[in-house]
C-alpha cells in the first residue's frame, strides 16, 4: 500500500502550488485544483480502506501496516524522530472522515466563498490543513504526531484569521492559537517525559503491551504521583487544548469568527477530534498504566459535556450553538475513552467513541454547512434574523433536521446508534455518571430543536431581501452528508474498529436505547412547544431564573476569569518582572557584550597594517607563543 | 614499481585527464572552436564529480605514500563540486576582454590546485602531504595575482606567495624535525614514535603553521583579508571554500591518526586557537565595508567554527566537519556568487553599495539572504543543522566552554551578517544598482547553492551518508 504516502504528498504540492502561484491563478482554477487533488486523495483513502480492511485477521487481531517509514533525526542510539505512515484500524478509519469532510468543504466553498478575496489564499491553506490533519492521523510515532499536531494549530490559525482585515477574526486567531499553543506545551513536556524513560517515540512499541518499557517511569514519583501518570496526564492536555476540553474550550466558541466552511472542516469534524484521536491511540498505555488519569479523562469529559450543553441552550449566534454542542460532543467521546476497558465486551467505550466520532463528523459538518447556507442567505449570525426560512431554503431544511435528529439520538439516524453505545457503556461503568450522561443527551436534543424551531420555524422577520436557496455546489455536500448520516448508523462498525483489534459485536441494549429515545423524545416534544410557535414560556423562565440565565449566556464568565488571570495575575507578578530582567539583565548583557565588541574592534584595528613582513612576523612569534604556553601547561 | 598501482589512484588519474584534455583543447583549438570550452570544461568536471561520487574502499598504494580513505573520496567529491560551482561562476569574468586569453590557464592552474589537495587528502607519508601541499598552494598564488595588471590583484599575489612560503617553511621544519624525532615519515608508523618531548611538541606546533595558514586560523591569518580583497572574486571564492576545506580535513586526518598520542596537547592548542580565531575575526568584521574582506574575516571566524569539529576527536566530530564544509561551501559560494555577478555588471563590492539591492534585483538578494542566514546558522537553513553538529560533538566531550564562546560569538557573527541583509532589504538608497539579467552559468550554480541551503538540513540523508563514512580516534 505505498501509494498512501500520495494522500500525504498530494495536498502538500497543493498548497505549495496554490501558495506560491495562487496569485496568477484565476479564482476558480485555483478552487478546481483543490478540489481535484482533494478528490483524488479521497479516492485513495478509501482505496486504502478498502484494502486494508480486506486484509485477513491474523489471530482475530487487525494487524497495523507501515507502509512507509525512514528515520528523519536520530539523537540517541534508541531515540530516534521516524517519518511514516501508520496503519490501523483508527488510522484509516480516520483517512476516511477527514478526505470525505474535507472535500465536501471543497465543494462547498466553491459557492460559498465565491468572489472572496483571497479565494486562492483559502484553498492553499485548505489543503496545508488537509495535509497536516492527514499527517497527524497516520503517524508513526508521537514525535511525528507532535510536528503535524503543531501544524496542524498554525493552519488552523490562519484559517480563522482569514478575515485579517476583521479585528474579531484577528482575535479569535489569536486567542485559538495561544490557548491551544499552551495545551501543547504541556503536550511537549509530556511526550519529553515519556520517550526520556521508555527511550522510544513510537506508537507501535508504546502501545504492544510490553510493560517493563514504563518501568522506570512507573517507579519514579513526583508531587505524589508517578512521573508515568504526570507524562500521561500531561499529553492529555495537550489532546485537551486541541479539542476544546474544559477549561480549555474558551478557543473554540471565538474560531467561530473564521469562514463557516471551515468550521465544518476544522472546528467539527477534524481537528477538534485530535485530542480523541491521541488518547485512542494511547489507549493501551492509559488503560494498563495509568488507569486514574482514565478516570481524569472521564471526569473532565464528563464536566466538558454538561457544560457546554448547558450553555448551548441560551446562546443565540447559531455558529456559537453548534461550536457548544461540538464541545459537548467531544466530551461524549472523552467520557466513553475514559469508561472503557480492553478485552471483549469491556471495550465498548473505545469501539463506541470511534463510532460517535465517525458519525459526529458527518452530522456536525452537514450542520455547520447548513448554517453556512442560512447565513448565506440572511447575512447574519443572529437567531432574531431568522425564523420562517423553511420555505425558502427547502434543501438546507431538510439536510439540517436530518442532522438534528441524528445528534438528538433519534433512530435511524446514526447519532442514535453511536451515542446509545456510549450511553450503554457508562452504564455499565457507573450508573450515576450513566444518568449524568442521559441527561446531557436529553439537553442535547433540546438546544438543538430549539435551535431548528428558531431558525426555520416561528415568527418571520423582516429581511432586505428575500432569502434564496444556495446554489448547487454548496447544497450537494449537504445532501450527500445528510444521506451518510442516514445511513452510516447501521455500519457494522465494531467489525472495523475495537479496543484490542479483534471483532466486536455490537448488541443494542433495549432498555438504555429505549430510555434514551424517550428522553429524546420528551426534549424534542418541549423544544417544539417552547418555540415552534411564538410562546412567551422560555421569556417568562429567563426572566425568573435571570441570574442563572445571564450567567449560561456570558458561558459562566469562563472568559472573563481567564482574563482576569492572565491581565490581572500573571501579566502583574510574572509577566512584568521577567520583562524587566528581559530588558535590563538580559537586553543589558547582550549590549554590553555589543559596546566591549564596537570598542574593541575599533581599538584593535592597528594590527592590520597591510605589511607582509609584520605578518611572518606573527605567524613566526604566534608559533613560538602557542609552543611556549604548551610547553608550561602540559 | 608496481606500475599497477596507478590504478588505485582513479580520482586522481581521472582529474588529471580532465586536465590533459582542457590542456590539449586550449592550446590546439581553432579560436571558434574555443567558444565552446567554458561548457566543455564544466561537463569534464561533472563527469569527473559523477565517476567518483560514490566513494571506494580504503586503498593503500606505493608502499603506503599514498593511502585514500572513503571519508577523502567523500571530501573530494565536495571539494570537485565546490569547484565546478566556482567554474560556473567565473564564467562572466573570463568572458570579459582582459581576461579571455588566459581562459584557459584559469581552469588548468585551478584543477592543479584541485589536484594537490587531493594529494594531500591521501597521503600517506608527509612527504607526499608535503608535495600535495605545495602543489595546492603555490598555483594559488599564481590565481590570486591573475588581473596582473590591476596592483591591488598583483599584491595579493605577492602577500600570498610570501606568506605561504613563510609558512610552508615553518612546517617542513618542523616536518623534518617530526622525521628527525622519530625516524619515519610515514603516517603509519609515527605514532609509535611520538612520546611529547618538548622537541616534538615544536615539531608539532611548525609543522601546524603550514595548514592553520591554509586555513587562515590565528595567529596565521593576517594574509586573508589583503588577498582576499585583491584576487578575482571567483579566486576569492575558491580560495575561501576549497582550500580551506581541504586544509580542514587533512588537519583533521592528521591530527587523529599520526598525532593521536598527542591529542591532549593539540586539543589544547586547538582550544586556545578556536576561541582566537572566532573572536578576533568576528572584532574585525564588524568594521568592514568592503565585502570581499568582510567575508575574509568570516571565513577566519567559520574556519575557527570547523576546528570545533576537529577537537572533539570522535567520528560524530568528523561527520559534522564534512558536512560542515558541505554547507559552509554552498552558502559562501551563494555569497561569493552573488558578488561576483554585481561586481561584473555594476563594479561595485561596498556593502553600503548593496542599498535597496532588494528593489531592483530582488531574488539575487533573496538569495544573498539565505546564504547569510545559512552563514550565521538560523533556522531551517542548512547552516543552522551544521553548527548544531559541530556545537554538539564538542559538548559531547565536555567543551562546554568553548561552546558557549562560540555560541556568543554566532551572536556577535549574526550582528555583521544581518548588517548586509538590512542594507539590502531595508536601507534606502537614491540609486541602487540598477537591475540586470545574469547569466545562466552563474544562474544555474547560485540555484544548486540555494537549493542546497535550504535542502541539505532538512533531508537528514546527507549528514547519514557522510556519517557512514567517519572514524574517530
Amino acid at each position: 500500500m505505498e501509494y498512501t504516502i500520495l494522500i500525504l504528498i498530494l495536498p502538500l504540492l497543493t498548497f505549495l502550488a496554490l501558495g506560491l502561484l495562487g496569485t496568477k491563478l484565476k479564482p476558480t482554477t485555483a478552487g478546481c485544483i483543490g478540489t481535484l487533488s482533494l478528490a483524488l486523495c479521497a479516492l485513495l483513502a478509501y482505496m486504502t480502506a478498502w484494502q486494508y480492511f480486506s486484509m485477513p485477521r491474523v489471530e482475530g487481531v487487525r494487524l497495523p501496516v507501515t507502509p512507509f517509514n525512514f528515520e528523519w533525526l536520530r539523537f540517541t542510539q534508541y531515540l530516534h524522530i521516524d517519518l511514516g505512515i501508520l496503519l490501523d484500524p483508527i488510522s484509516v478509519m480516520m483517512l476516511v472522515v477527514i478526505t470525505t469532510v474535507s472535500l465536501m468543504v471543497h465543494v462547498y466553498s466553491l459557492g460559498y466563498m465565491h468572489g472572496e478575496k483571497g479565494f486562492q489564499r483559502y484553498y492553499a491553506f485548505l489543503s496545508l490543513f488537509s495535509f497536516s490533519m492527514l499527517g497527524l492521523v497516520v503517524a508513526t510515532n508521537i514525535f511525528q504526531m507532535y510536528i503535524f499536531w503543531e501544524l496542524v494549530g498554525v493552519s488552523s490559525y490562519l484559517l480563522i484569521g482569514f478575515y485579517y482585515t476583521k479585528p474579531e477574526a484577528v482575535a479569535a486567531s489569536k486567542k485559538a492559537f495561544i490557548v491551544t499553543r499552551f495545551a501543547d506545551l504541556g503536550f511537549l513536556i509530556g511526550i519529553l517525559l515519556l520517550s526520556f524513560y521508555t527511550k522510544t517515540f513510537s506508537f507501535e512499541l508504546l502501545t504492544s503491551g510490553d510493560t517493563s518499557l514504563f518501568a522506570g517511569a512507573a517507579g519514579t514519583t513526583f508531587m505524589g504521583c508517578s512521573v508515568m501518570s504526570w507524562a500521561m496526564a500531561l499529553i492529555f492536555m495537550g489532546g485537551a487544548g486541541k479539542s476544546a476540553m474544559f477549561p480549555l474550550h474558551i478557543w473554540l466558541p471565538d474560531a467561530m469568527e473564521g469562514p463557516t466552511p471551515v468550521s465544518a472542516l476544522i472546528h467539527a469534524a477534524t481537528m477538534v477530534v485530535a485530542g480523541v484521536y491521541l488518547v485512542a491511540r494511547l489507549f493501551p498505555v492509559y488503560y494498563f498504566e495509568t488507569p486514574e488519569v482514565l478516570v481524569l479523562i472521564a471526569v473532565v469529559g464528563a464536566v466538558t459535556s454538561l457544560y457546554a450543553a448547558v450553555v448551548a441552550c441560551v446562546q443565540t449566534d447559531i455558529k456559537r450553538v453548534l461550536a457548544f454542542s461540538t464541545i459537548s460532543q467531544i466530551g461524549f467521546m472523552m467520557v466513553a475513552l475514559g469508561v472503557s476497558g480492553m478485552e471483549g465486551h469491556e471495550g465498548l467505550g473505545y469501539m463506541a467513541s470511534m463510532f460517535h466520532l465517525f458519525t459526529h463528523a458527518m452530522f456536525k459538518a452537514l450542520l455547520f454547512l447548513g448554517a453556512g447556507a442560512i447565513i448565506h442567505a440572511v447575512h447574519s449570525n443572529e437567531m432574531s434574523h431568522m425564523g420562517g426560512l423553511r420555505k425558502y431554503l427547502p434543501v438546507t431544511h431538510i439536510t439540517f433536521l436530518v442532522a438534528c435528529l441524528a445528534i438528538s439520538g433519534i433512530p435511524p439516524f446514526s447519532g442514535f446508534f453511536s451515542k446509545d453505545e456510549i450511553l450503554t457503556a457508562t452504564f455499565m461503568f457507573s450508573p450515576v455518571l450513566g444518568i449524568v450522561m442521559s441527561f446531557i443527551a436529553a439537553l442535547t436534543a433540546f438546544y438543538m430543536f430549539r435551535l431548528y424551531y428558531n431558525i426555520f420555524w416561528g415568527k418571520e422577520s423582516t429581511h432586505e431581501h428575500t432569502p434564496h436557496e444556495a446554489p448547487k455546489n454548496m447544497t450537494l455536500p449537504l445532501i450527500f452528508l445528510a444521506v451518510v448520516t442516514l445511513f452510516a448508523g447501521f455500519i457494522p462498525f465494531g467489525k472495523f474498529v475495537s479496543s484490542n483489534g479483534m471483532e466486536y459485536i455490537i448488541h443494542l441494549d433495549w432498555t438504555v436505547a429505549g430510555t434514551s429515545i424517550v428522553i429524546a423524545a420528551v426534549s424534542i416534544a418541549l423544544a417544539t412547544w417552547f418555540y415552534k410557535g411564538s410562546n412567551p414560556i422560555p421569556n417568562r423562565l429567563a426572566t425568573t431564573f435571570s441570574g442563572l440565565h445571564r450567567a449560561a449566556y456570558r458561558r459562566f464568565y469562563m472568559d472573563e476569569l481567564y482574563l482576569f488571570i492572565t491581565k490581572r495575575i500573571i501579566f502583574n507578578c510574572v509577566s512584568r518582572p521577567i520583562a524587566w530582567f528581559d530588558r535590563h539583565v538580559i537586553d543589558g548583557s547582550l549590549n554590553g557584550l555589543a559596546n566591549v565588541t564596537q570598542w574593541l574592534s575599533y581599538s584593535i584595528r592597528g594590527l592590520q597594517s597591510g605589511q607582509v613582513q609584520q605578518y611572518a612576523y606573527v605567524i613566526l612569534f604566534g608559533s613560538l607563543l602557542i609552543l611556549i604556553v604548551v610547553l608550561l601547561i602540559m | 614499481m608496481v606500475y599497477a598501482n596507478f590504478l588505485l589512484m582513479k580520482e586522481e588519474i581521472s582529474l588529471v585527464t580532465v586536465i590533459v584534455i582542457l590542456l590539449i583543447y586550449d592550446i590546439f583549438g581553432s579560436p571558434k572552436s574555443l567558444k565552446y570550452f567554458q561548457p566543455t570544461a564544466c561537463i569534464l568536471v561533472g563527469i569527473h564529480i559523477l565517476l567518483n561520487i560514490w566513494p571506494s574502499p580504503d586503498v593503500t598504494a606505493f608502499g603506503g605514500m599514498y593511502h585514500s580513505t572513503a571519508m577523502g573520496g567523500v571530501m573530494k567529491s565536495i571539494l570537485s563540486i565546490g569547484t565546478l560551482l566556482v567554474f560556473m561562476q567565473a564564467n562572466n569574468w573570463l568572458s570579459s576582454e582582459r581576461a579571455i586569453i588566459r581562459r584557459g590557464e584559469f581552469y588548468m592552474i585551478t584543477l592543479a590546485t584541485l589536484l594537490g589537495m587531493y594529494f594531500m587528502i591521501s597521503a600517506g607519508n608527509f612527504l607526499m602531504f608535503f608535495i600535495g601541499l605545495e602543489t595546492a598552494s603555490i598555483p594559488m598564488a599564481t590565481l590570486a595575482a591573475f588581473d596582473k595588471y590591476k596592483q591591488k590583484s598583483a599584491e595579493a599575489g605577492a602577500k600570498y606567495i610570501l606568506t605561504a612560503v613563510f609558512a610552508s617553511g615553518l612546517s617542513l621544519y618542523g616536518i623534518s624535525l617530526i622525521y628527525g624525532t622519530t625516524g619515519t615519515l610515514y603516517f603509519e608508523d609515527i605514532p609509535a614514535g611520538l612520546n611529547s618531548s618538548p622537541l616534538q611538541m615544536m615539531a608539532f606546533v611548525f609543522f601546524f603553521v603550514g595548514l592553520g595558514f591554509k586555513l587562515s586560523l590565528v595567529p596565521f591569518h593576517q594574509w586573508t583579508p589583503d588577498v582576499y580583497e585583491g584576487a578575482p572574486t571567483s579566486v576569492t571564492a575558491y580560495l575561501s571554500v576549497i582550500s580551506k576545506g581541504s586544509a580542514a580535513f587533512v588537519l583533521m586526518v592528521i591530527l587523529y591518526k599520526v598525532f593521536a598520542p598527542l591529542v591532549n596537547e593539540w586539543q589544547a592548542i586547538l582550544y586556545w586557537v578556536i576561541i582566537a580565531s572566532i573572536t578576533l575575526a568576528n572584532i574585525f568584521a564588524i568594521r568592514q565595508q568592503n565585502l570581499k574582506r568582510f567575508f575574509a574575516y568570516s571565513s577566519i571566524s567559520q574556519a575557527g567554527y570547523i576546528m570545533l569539529g576537529v577537537i572533539s576527536g570522535t567520528a560524530m566530530g568528523m561527520t559534522g566537519l564534512v558536512y560542515y564544509v558541505l554547507v559552509y561551501m554552498l552558502s559562501n559560494l551563494a555569497a561569493f556568487g552573488v558578488i561576483a555577478v554585481v561586481e561584473h555588471r555594476s563594479g561595485k563590492i561596498t556593502i553600503d553599495d548593496y542599498n535597496g539591492l532588494y528593489t531592483t534585483n530582488p531574488r539575487l538578494s533573496f538569495v544573498m539572504m539565505i546564504a547569510l542566514f545559512s552563514l550565521a546558522g538560523i533556522p531551517p537553513f542548512a547552516g543552522f543543522f551544521s553548527k548544531f553538529f559541530i556545537f554538539a560533538a564538542a559538548a559531547q566531550q565536555g567543551y562546554y566552554v568553548l561552546v558557549f564562546i562560540a555560541l556568543l560569538n554566532t551572536i556577535i557573527s549574526l550582528y555583521y551578517y544581518l548588517r548586509v541583509v538590512k542594507a539590502m532589504f531595508i536601507n534606502k538608497n537614491e540609486q541602487p544598482i540598477a537591475r540586470f539579467n545574469s547569466d545562466n552559468y552563474s544562474r544555474a550554480s547560485l540555484v544548486v547553492c540555494s537549493a542546497g541551503i535550504l535542502l541539505a538540513g532538512i533531508l537528514s540523508i546527507v549528514y547519514e551518508s557522510i556519517g557512514m563514512f567517519s572514524f574517530g580516534m
